[in-house]
């Protein structure tokens, strides 16, 4: 059966997303499935230097990321995140980007912290020079290490591209 | 009230570190090539040769009794000294509570040294860092492997002619290059938004 909808009364609530009185909402495939992304982005626990701490800090009560939705996964296969938190080196490299191929799409990556997004301070020879040279970044997250305000500006600033986002839905559109 | 600090007096008196180089001169004559004394810490530099006999006579000799091995490590002095490498002995008497700092030297073709592994078991680990990094040969090391780069690791990174910034990108690492390779080659796989 089709409404029309001229005759009954759509209220708009946002731009692009009607309420159909008392309970049927009208809106895109895409506001939807961004707006269930980025309220549960899961980040699987991957720490590798000292920023971990800040990040647990972080997850802790007294930042509390679970009010974002924000909760950390044991596992990469459950998670939608990675937060690279700390030094990568080069030995380590091959198991970062492991854990990164385990997670399913839609996936993310936070670099955290200044060694994560350029290899900060230690331009040596064990040293990766930013993730970004075998990881796609989406959230650099300046700092050393990053306070946990710093973090959740990230991870918010990472929610509000997952809000734009279209059409995510496969690797073929 | 008064509150009176009194300094812990120690039940047994050590040497003065003087004093154990003295004793180690003694007991070695021909080993020992130079004391050193910077701000009260004495350095002891010998040969390598009879490393494990120096060793063992200071954790056993009943007055010196060495029973802590602090720290092993190495130095470079490429191009400011001969021979080139020494090894460092860091020791402390838990008993006496004295130290002595021993320095052995390693020249740089056929650079080797005995372990002192069976005298100090803490040493294990100090002496396969000691080879990471300054590619320092022990001898009698029951398990000589890199312990801190990976295992096929070329060359090693303490020494002061290896590149500060390391290796060029396509002499890097295998394992590293391997997945740079890789993550391109995953890239087209990627959702697009």
């Amino acid at each position: 059966m089709l409404i029309d909808t001229s005759t009954v009364g759509l209220i708009q609530v946002e731009e692009g997303t009607k309420i159909l009185p008392p309970n049927i909402i009208i809106t895109t495939f895409d506001k939807i499935i961004n707006w269930g992304r980025l309220s549960s982005i899961w980040p699987t626990t991957f720490g590798l230097a000292c920023c971990a701490i800040e990040m647990m800090a972080a997850g802790a009560a007294h930042y509390d990321f679970d009010r974002f939705g924000i909760i950390f996964r044991g596992s990469p296969r459950q998670a939608d995140c990675m937060i690279i938190a700390g030094t990568v080196t080069k030995k380590m490299a091959p198991v970062v980007r492991r854990v990164y191929d385990q997670i399913p799409e839609p996936r993310y990556v936070v670099a955290m912290g200044s060694c994560a997004c350029t290899g900060g301070i230690f331009r040596t020879y064990n040293t990766v020079q930013g993730c970004d040279t075998f990881l796609p970044v989406d959230v650099y997250v300046p700092g050393c290490p990053p306070r946990p305000e710093t973090l959740l500006e990230g991870m918010m600033k990472l929610q509000e591209k997952i809000r734009h986002e279209q059409a995510r839905w496969s690797p073929w559109r | 009230m008064a509150v009176v600090l009194t300094r812990i007096s120690l039940p047994f008196k050590g040497l003065e570190p003087t004093e154990i180089a003295e004793k180690i001169k003694e007991k070695f004559p021909n080993e020992v090539v130079d004391v050193t004394n910077f701000r009260d810490q004495v350095s002891v530099i010998v040969k390598r040769g009879r490393i494990g006999d120096i060793c063992r006579y200071l954790h056993d000799e009943p007055v010196l009794l060495f029973e802590h091995l602090q720290d092993l490590c190495g130095v470079d002095y490429h191009g400011k000294k001969e021979p080139r490498f020494e090894v460092v002995y860091n020791l402390y008497s838990i008993k006496y509570h004295h130290r002595i700092r021993v320095r052995a030297q390693v020249p740089e073709n056929d650079s080797h040294i005995h372990t002192v592994t069976s005298i100090w078991a803490g040493a294990n680990w100090h002496e396969r860092e000691c080879f990471d990094m300054f590619g320092i040969e022990f001898k009698g090391h029951p398990d000589l492997r890199r312990i801190l780069l990976p295992e096929d690791w070329e060359g090693h990174p303490l020494r002061k002619d290896y590149p500060l910034k390391g290796p060029e990108p396509e002499k890097d690492w295998h394992g590293f290059t391997e997945v740079l390779t890789r993550s391109k080659e995953l890239r087209e796989f990627e959702w697009e938004g």
